[in-house]
């Protein structure tokens, strides 16, 4: 297996990378970790006429804390932003495919690929973060909420690339669990759910793997009857079949899931 | 198709090859540089056994150009080794513990298992699955590879 012939495009600096995809628009690819977009090339699931590869810019291979959240560059590894003391975040990425995998894939890649099976973008929309998309001359920020549009689809536009994404912190004293079920270690889960639990009551999560996007439910007005707020994560999901699971399977599997996360996240808040 | 000139340290030895942009850094290393010991299993991240040290860190050689590591170092299972034919204590472990059979996959672990008891000298049972659970073996089960990565650490702390 050998990826398709495309052209190559390594800026030095991000002005020039700005350039060069604006110029390419819809014929550029950013190439970040490649973990996600190497596979597709081998197997000729894609063809894009041009790559432009960010790893030569250090200016983004960056993790910063800033109002009450993390930032993190689009060239930070998974590796790295597992260590910077998020716990959720740290949680997620350890369900993120393998450790070696993970020396290499970029968070903020992660989400531009919006696998909706994918861990990091649960995270941002039950975090309610935001990333920020740029071209030349040209910033803007969007929320979670707005950035994820389907399977594998993503706000960013052609030319635009995407520098940074904001994880805010967890509410003060919130605990925060992220359970998923798949068939082997580090595969892609059929279903999995992150759960945040308030000490004043506020809980919400969100699942992965049963829905084009990730799903967000807010189960506050539940809280603390966690049975019940299952039911209602599992109402909101809208699992399919494929090879992998049936869509009742999912379903089964988010209501179990849910439960869990949501008593695991509680334990862990503090009153 | 344009070829780019390259340079890459692999081993402690500079090393310059011209290569197509698509050229996947487990190739580079086997057909430009003639470095064999790299193995290619299923060439989409799975299986491990292309997995090679990038400037120290474990990464598959798959799912890497060689194009985008130009002027990084990489260590492959040939330079794990001292001089001659002497091998490092966890090639050492792994053929005292009988962690391997038909030897495909053997290179991907011997550089993973290399860092992972570099960063983490005295590692669980639960830390080595963890650490291990990207490469795929075939033929062992597992166990002795699991035996030879304490063991390789009762070597490295003697």
């Amino acid at each position: 297996m050998k990826p398709p012939p495309f052209e190559y495009h390594a800026p030095r600096d991000l002005d020039e990378a700005l350039d060069t995809l604006a110029r390419l628009a819809e014929r550029g690819k950013v190439l970040a970790g490649g973990q996600s977009l190497i596979p597709m090339l081998n197997m000729r699931l894609t063809a894009p006429e041009h790559l432009v590869d960010v790893n030569r810019l250090a200016e983004l291979d960056t993790v910063e804390t800033e109002d009450g959240g993390l930032r993190v560059g689009a060239l930070a590894r998974h590796s790295r932003v597992g260590r910077a003391g998020h716990p959720l975040l740290r949680q997620a990425l350890k369900l993120v495919a393998h450790p070696v995998i993970r020396n290499r894939g970029t968070v903020v890649g992660s989400l531009v690929h919006a696998d909706p099976a994918a861990e990091l973008p649960a995270v941002l929309a039950l975090l309610g973060g935001s990333v920020r998309l740029a071209r030349p001359g040209r910033t803007r920020d969007v929320p979670a909420a707005e950035f994820f549009l389907g399977p594998l689809e993503s706000a960013v536009e052609p030319g635009e690339l995407a520098v940074s994404a904001f994880f805010p912190a967890l509410p003060p004293g919130a605990g925060c669990a992220f359970l998923e079920v798949a068939r082997r270690h580090g595969d892609f889960a059929l279903a999995g759910v992150c759960a945040l639990v308030t000490p004043e009551g506020h809980a919400r999560a969100a699942c992965v793997g049963v829905g084009p996007v990730p799903i967000v439910v807010d189960v506050s007005e539940r809280a603390p009857d966690w049975a019940a707020a299952a039911r209602a994560v599992r109402e909101a999901a809208e699992p399919d079949d494929d090879i992998h699971a049936t869509a009742e399977y999912r379903g089964h599997l988010v209501g179990v899931l849910a439960e869990r996360a949501f008593r695991e996240a509680a334990a862990s808040a503090k009153a | 198709m344009r070829r780019h000139d390259i340079t890459l340290v692999v081993n402690g030895v500079a090393r310059q090859a011209s290569v197509p942009a698509r050229r996947l850094l487990s190739d580079c290393l086997r057909h430009d540089l003639g470095l064999t010991g790299t193995h290619v299993g299923c060439e989409h991240g799975v299986c491990g056994c292309c997995t090679v040290l990038l400037d120290g860190q474990p990464v598959r050689s798959c799912l890497t150009f060689a194009v985008s590591v130009d002027g990084h170092e990489i260590t492959t299972v040939e330079g794990l080794g001292g001089d001659g034919d002497s091998l490092s204590p966890v090639q050492q472990a792994f053929a005292e513990c009988h962690a391997l059979q038909c030897g495909f996959c053997t290179p991907g672990f011997l550089c993973t298992v290399t860092a992972l008891l570099r960063d983490n000298p005295a590692p669980t049972d639960e830390e080595v699955v963890e650490g291990i659970s990207g490469n795929l073996c075939r033929c062992t089960g597992y166990q002795n590879i699991v035996k030879a990565v304490h063991r390789a650490a009762e070597l490295m702390a003697e």
